[in-house]
């Protein structure tokens, strides 16, 4: 008990480095994100839980300037990035959910290009690529056109791409998806060397739930665009009496399967039809 | 700097290694060249325009370049179909340089595409004169920043490529067919001359012609500044929609 109060008063007082106040986010009249509010302390590695549709990307796209909140407030290293937008894209990196590569470049194209963009010096951009790039396997490759890649393959560039510049904060949102059990180990050690040497702060969203309960400081749990839940994972476990992280998570967001969200996508293919956002 | 070049290197390698795309956007051209420039010659000779493959020959070029760049700013909504215009919007440089590279890499190979055009012109039995080359060359860079902007504006726009027929029918083809790229716009009817005076194309092709054969009909100075002034307000207004395009 003493402990627990003992940390959070600590956790009080450490630094955020993403805080986010109210965020709401509407699409239409279908609100994907429904005032959330949370922070993550500089250092951590933070879990975003929570079932399809819940609002895990749409959240991860406003704390990335890809979208505007429809309301709310999101600072990032201490700066308002609806405000000072330039400034947010330098503190953060990301690897995104869907497809993000250049299919008609190759491979060490698509790393070179990003090692650019990012301002990483060049010989430090040229040693990382290569050690990335063994790390995932795919050197033998480098000069391949994406294109030319299975599933796989491309999701493992998209991740060796995403941790070519060492951000003060990386985004990941389902990294691990797609890849064999071999290669998601592998990665998440790579991930939490990065986030013990470079202190790095890790926000990770993912469907693999030991994931979270492997590497996760903290864990918040979204459902329905709110957060039903946050804690440790063992604060989860405690909480619903559960134990396994997975087996809370099912607890805390019922059994039923998300047909809502399978709905509005639809809409969403439909509104696209008619050529209109 | 360095995020203008690799920007604009990207779409340079992209065009390069696209074979189909190359070879097709020359074979537009070549063919009005071939089809109208034979075509319409004897009648156009007999009314006393003198001859049509001179006078058609800067339309043609105008309209490889128009095409092309057209196409290379709304290639835009590809990448945020597929995925990889978010890896550049998240990127810590400011959107304005992104705008630029990209615009700066589509505008170079509408230009190049002009170059080649004019070569096949040149095979075809084109005589210009050539002491005004620079003057062609910077009305052919004008055209190409000027329509790469304009499609970089309406991708930021549209979602994807399902509005691309939408705007070939009814931005592009009369852009092209109302500019005095087939027909001189002298004894035309009045509404038909003045879309054709609110076309920007008209100043480019007008310029071109006037440095390549000698006959102008709005003037040098006109044409360059009619074309330069409504280049930096389309890139403006480029830049100002692509920096609030969300994904
Ligand atoms: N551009 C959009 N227009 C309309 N609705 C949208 C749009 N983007 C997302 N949504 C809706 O918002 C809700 C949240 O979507 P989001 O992608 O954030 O879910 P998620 O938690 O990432 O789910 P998943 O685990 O499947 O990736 C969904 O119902 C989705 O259909
Ligand atoms: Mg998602």
């Amino acid at each position: 008990m003493f402990l627990a109060a003992a940390r959070r008063t600590f956790i009080a007082i450490m630094p955020s480095i993403i805080e986010v106040k109210n965020l709401v986010k509407t699409f239409g009249d279908f609100t994907a994100v429904n005032d959330v509010s949370f922070d993550v302390q500089k250092g951590e590695i933070f879990a975003f839980l929570g079932p399809n549709g819940a609002g895990k990307t749409t959240t991860i796209k406003m704390l990335t300037t890809l979208l505007k909140p429809t309301s709310g407030e999101i600072f990032l290293d201490g700066k308002n990035i609806i405000h000072d937008q330039d400034a947010a894209r330098r503190s953060f990196g990301i690897v995104f959910q869907d497809p993000s590569l250049d299919d008609e470049l190759t491979a060490w194209e698509n790393m070179e290009f990003h090692g650019v963009l990012y301002h990483v010096p060049k010989a430090m951009r040229r040693k990382r690529i290569e050690e990335l790039m063994n790390f995932v396997e795919l050197w033998d490759r480098k000069d391949a056109l994406v294109k030319t890649f299975s599933g796989g393959m491309k999701r493992r560039l998209e991740i060796a791409r995403g941790l070519l510049h060492h951000p003060k904060v990386l985004f990941l949102d389902e990294p691990t998806t797609g890849l064999d059990p071999q290669t998601r180990n592998h990665v998440w050690s790579y991930i939490e060397n990065l986030n013990k040497e470079e202190g790095v702060t890790v926000f990770f969203t993912t469907h693999y739930i030991e994931e979270a309960e492997r590497a996760a400081t903290r864990v918040a749990i979204m459902d329905h665009g709110v957060i039903v839940d946050r804690g440790t994972s063992d604060e989860l476990k405690q909480q619903t009496d559960s134990s396994s992280l997975e087996d809370a998570f099912i607890k805390l967001t019922g059994r039923d399967l998300r047909k809502e969200s399978a709905g509005a996508d639809a809409m969403r293919t439909h509104a696209k039809v008619w050529g209109r956002r | 700097m360095s995020t203008i070049y690799i920007l604009w290197l990207r779409q340079l390698k992209r065009y390069v290694r696209s074979k189909a795309r190359m070879i097709g956007s020359i074979g537009q051209p070549l063919l009005f060249l071939v089809a109208l420039g034979y075509g319409f010659g004897p009648i156009y000779q007999k009314a006393g325009g003198g001859n049509y493959i001179q006078f058609l020959a800067p339309g043609v070029i105008a309209m490889g370049i128009l095409f092309t760049a057209m196409f290379m700013g709304i290639e835009i909504t590809w990448d945020k179909q597929f995925g990889f215009l978010k890896e550049t919007l998240v990127a810590p440089v400011s959107r304005m340089s992104i705008m630029i590279g990209r615009t700066l890499g589509g505008a170079t190979v509408a230009l190049a595409q002009g170059v080649v055009i004019f070569l096949i012109a040149l095979a075809i039995g084109f005589h210009p004169q050539f002491n005004f080359l620079w003057v062609v060359f910077i009305f052919m860079l004008l055209i190409s920043m000027l329509f790469t902007g304009i499609g970089t504006a309406i991708a930021s726009l549209i979602d994807d490529m399902q509005a691309f027929p939408l705007i070939m029918n009814f931005l592009v083809m009369p852009t092209f067919f109302l500019s005095g790229a087939l027909f001189p716009l002298e004894g035309l009817p009045p509404v038909i001359t003045l879309i054709a005076k609110s076309d920007p194309l008209s100043y480019g092709i007008d310029g071109m012609r006037g440095a390549l054969t000698g006959v102008t009909a709005f003037g040098f100075f006109t044409d360059f500044a009619v074309l330069a002034a409504i280049t930096v307000v389309v890139l403006a207004i480029g830049a100002y929609l692509f920096s609030r395009i969300e994904i």
